[in-house]
């Protein structure tokens, strides 16, 4: 009698769990660059994240998961008008995006002022590690300037005493210059900004062959990295060390081929990292997308397994926005990069290596982890940031 | 501020000059002979580099890809002018940018539907690859010298066909008259479209030879399509002369005012301060170049005779 009871009780409370968690339905939304010459980056992030949703059985946190993909179109202003379809009318629980930083400026009130939290899976501009940061805002990529960071240690490390620098004329560009210089000592022989968009390096590549420095730092992102990348062969530097941020990744190896081999850059990760967990996912990117993933979508990856993290924390209830806040805080999850921390300011603590490219024996071009630079490294700016703000 | 640099220089800009003709030409006949504004001129730069990377990349070899792209390109050219730039020659100018400038949102979309967002490339062939010592000190990638070579081959083959053969004549005076050319029984419309496929397939030419240095991506024809309107506006409309001339000049003050432009500045200001105005000033040089220019001469260098 005692124990019928106890199955019907426990049945009536298995039946009240089931319909709450059908109550419960959680809503992402996903917003990045889909279009334009730097669509290929939006796909990869969106791609990891579908691939780490789809892994869970289309469940984060243990609830149903509906995932709304836009396009911000790299328009501030077409990003801004669509985030806030996506936290008004479609009333998600996560913004997860975007990809360029200028985007990030315009879409980062208008969610973490509503009731969604905002997850950036690459850009992390240094004004919301700092004095802006914001309660609502997480980063599962890194501090923009550290990436650039890595190389200038790099340099200095190797003992290049003179350095050749070049970047497109805007501010991404000066800040990475900055970067570089925040760690080298020696001396900068050159220093050339470029007008975004310029594809034909003839002019500067003839500088930087008269100034003959020990090596090159570029940072030239997309179709600009694809060309200079390619020009800087063809003009017979490649003997001159090219490092480099955002400029030879898994999104612009399919073009540069065999003229990116030994070029260096910075990252979080390469595709080769050695953990379990990273081993599944490559495979199972590269089984699903027929491309080599990059740390667009390893960290959009990442962002979806943070997501769920924190959800299981706060017991599944995501009304209770400062449970899900503190599970984002201590992000338990194994990240397919080993080491990492959310730190103060909503950025990831995570180490940072040097990366080559190789072709893989598969015929592939990928990055290829050299050594490590930095290790738990926290941005310069989080000092600035009082999380009680 | 080496001897050596200042020849790399000008080579470099010579290679960006008869890039820019080949451009320039197709487009400076088809505004100057039929009057028609046609926005989407780079567009067709930038199938012409679509086209050779596919076929290159199906042939295993750049020169049947070359060979393949441009019967493309002019069929392509045709194409567009037979369904929708001949239904626009009457219209006025403001329809006829409207109606381009979708072709390049158009088209733009439709190359990455075909070929993916991503960048694509060709490898340089491999009798071009490499660089050759030109003078002690002085190495230059092959080619980008035969990117000269060919450009300015084919200047002169266009200066002839123009100046010398029959069609050349019509299209000369199609530019000055066109109705009268109609009137003396010269099927004024057959001309365009033969007018509008050739310019198609120089503009392809342009992009296919380019492919192996830079990378093939949507949207590469836009930038150059804005210097190739200086280039015509400079060299006077209508004008392969003049488009050529231009078209160099263009190219040599683009590429030294960027690599001496600060240099020079520095002579007169403080390294910083002539370092970051020479930068604000070396992308502009060109447009100061066409107010100079139309400043003395409103028509441009070589206007066409009206």
């Amino acid at each position: 009698m005692m124990k019928a009871k106890l199955f019907v009780t426990l049945g009536a409370v298995a039946l009240m769990a089931g319909s709450a968690a059908a109550q419960e339905k959680l809503k992402v939304g996903i917003v990045v660059t889909l279009s334009g010459p730097s669509a290929v980056l939006g796909q990869q992030a969106r791609d990891g994240f579908n691939l780490a949703v789809k892994q869970m059985g289309g469940k984060l946190g243990g609830l149903d998961t509906e995932v709304i993909v836009v396009d911000d179109e790299l328009k501030p202003d077409v990003a801004v008008n669509k985030v806030k379809g996506l936290v008004e009318r479609d009333q998600v629980n996560f913004v997860v995006g975007p990809i360029f930083s200028n985007v990030l400026q315009a879409i980062h009130k208008p969610v973490v002022d509503s009731n969604a939290f905002l997850i950036s899976p690459n850009a992390g501009t240094s004004n919301f590690a700092g004095p802006q940061c914001n309660p609502n805002f997480f980063v599962t990529s890194y501090q923009n300037d550290q990436v650039h960071e890595v190389l200038g240690k790099t340099a200095q490390d190797k003992g290049y005493k003179r350095l050749f620098l070049l970047a497109p004329n805007y501010q991404a560009g000066k800040d990475s210059l900055a970067g570089v210089k925040r760690h080298f000592k020696g001396e900068i022989v050159g220093e050339v900004y470029t007008p975004l968009g310029q594809l034909d390096f003839s002019a500067e590549l003839a500088q930087i062959a008269a100034a003959k420095p020990d090596a090159v730092f570029a940072f030239m992102p997309g179709g600009m990295g694809v060309n200079l990348v390619r020009q800087y062969r063809q003009a017979g530097l490649a003997n001159i060390p090219f490092l480099s941020a955002f400029t030879v990744d898994e999104s612009t190896l399919p073009a540069q081929k065999e003229a990116a081999i030994g070029f260096f850059g910075g990252a979080n990760w390469a595709p080769d990292m050695k953990n379990p967990q990273n081993e599944a996912f490559v495979k199972a990117y590269e089984a699903a997308y027929n491309s080599v993933p990059g740390t667009y979508a390893m960290q959009a990856y990442d962002a979806a397994l943070l997501i769920d993290a924190a959800i299981k924390s706060a017991g599944g209830k995501l009304s209770d926005k400062n449970a899900l806040r503190a599970g984002l805080k201590k992000a338990d999850f194994q990240s397919l990069r080993g080491n990492f921390k959310i730190g103060v300011n909503g950025y990831p603590i995570q180490d940072f290596y040097l990366v080559q490219v190789v072709q893989r024996p598969d015929g592939k071009f990928a990055t290829s982890l050299r050594e490590k630079v930095f290790s738990d490294y926290v941005d310069v700016y989080a000092k600035d940031c009082k999380p009680s703000n | 501020m080496s001897l050596t640099l200042l020849y790399v220089q000008t080579l470099n800009g010579l290679q960006l000059g008869v890039l820019l003709f080949l451009i320039a030409a197709g487009l400076t006949l088809v505004f100057g002979v039929m009057d028609f504004v046609n926005l989407a001129h780079g567009v067709q730069y930038m199938i012409g580099a679509y086209l050779a990377a596919m076929f290159t990349a199906l042939t295993g070899n750049f020169f049947f890809g070359l060979a393949l792209a441009l019967p493309c390109a002019l069929l392509f050219g045709l194409l567009l002018e037979f369904f929708i730039f001949r239904h626009l020659y009457a219209r006025d100018h403001l329809d006829q940018v409207l109606a381009t400038f979708g072709i390049i949102l158009t088209l733009n979309q439709a190359v990455k539907v075909i070929w993916g967002a991503a960048p694509l490339s060709v490898p340089i062939p491999e009798i071009f690859s490499g660089s050759v010592v030109l003078m002690p000190g002085l190495l230059y990638p092959v080619w980008r010298l035969v990117i000269i070579a060919s450009g300015l081959a084919i200047a002169l083959l266009l200066g002839l066909l123009v100046t010398k053969t029959r069609i050349g004549m019509l299209v000369r005076a199609g530019a000055t008259n066109a109705p009268m050319v109609s009137a003396l029984g010269v099927d004024i419309g057959r001309l365009f479209m033969i007018v509008f496929g050739f310019g198609a397939m120089l503009a392809g030419f342009a992009g296919a030879m380019v492919a192996p240095i830079l990378s093939v991506e949507p949207g590469m024809g836009d930038n150059l399509l804005i210097l190739t309107f200086v280039v015509i506006v400079i060299g006077g409309i209508g004008s392969i002369r003049g488009a050529f001339i231009a078209a160099l000049l263009v190219g040599l003050v683009d590429t030294l005012g960027r690599s001496f432009g600060p240099s020079i500045l520095r002579a007169f200001l403080d390294p910083a301060a002539a370092s970051q105005t020479g930068r604000a000033l070396a992308p502009m040089l060109i447009y100061i170049l066409m107010a100079a220019v139309l400043f003395f001469r409103p028509a441009g260098l070589f206007p066409a005779k009206k």
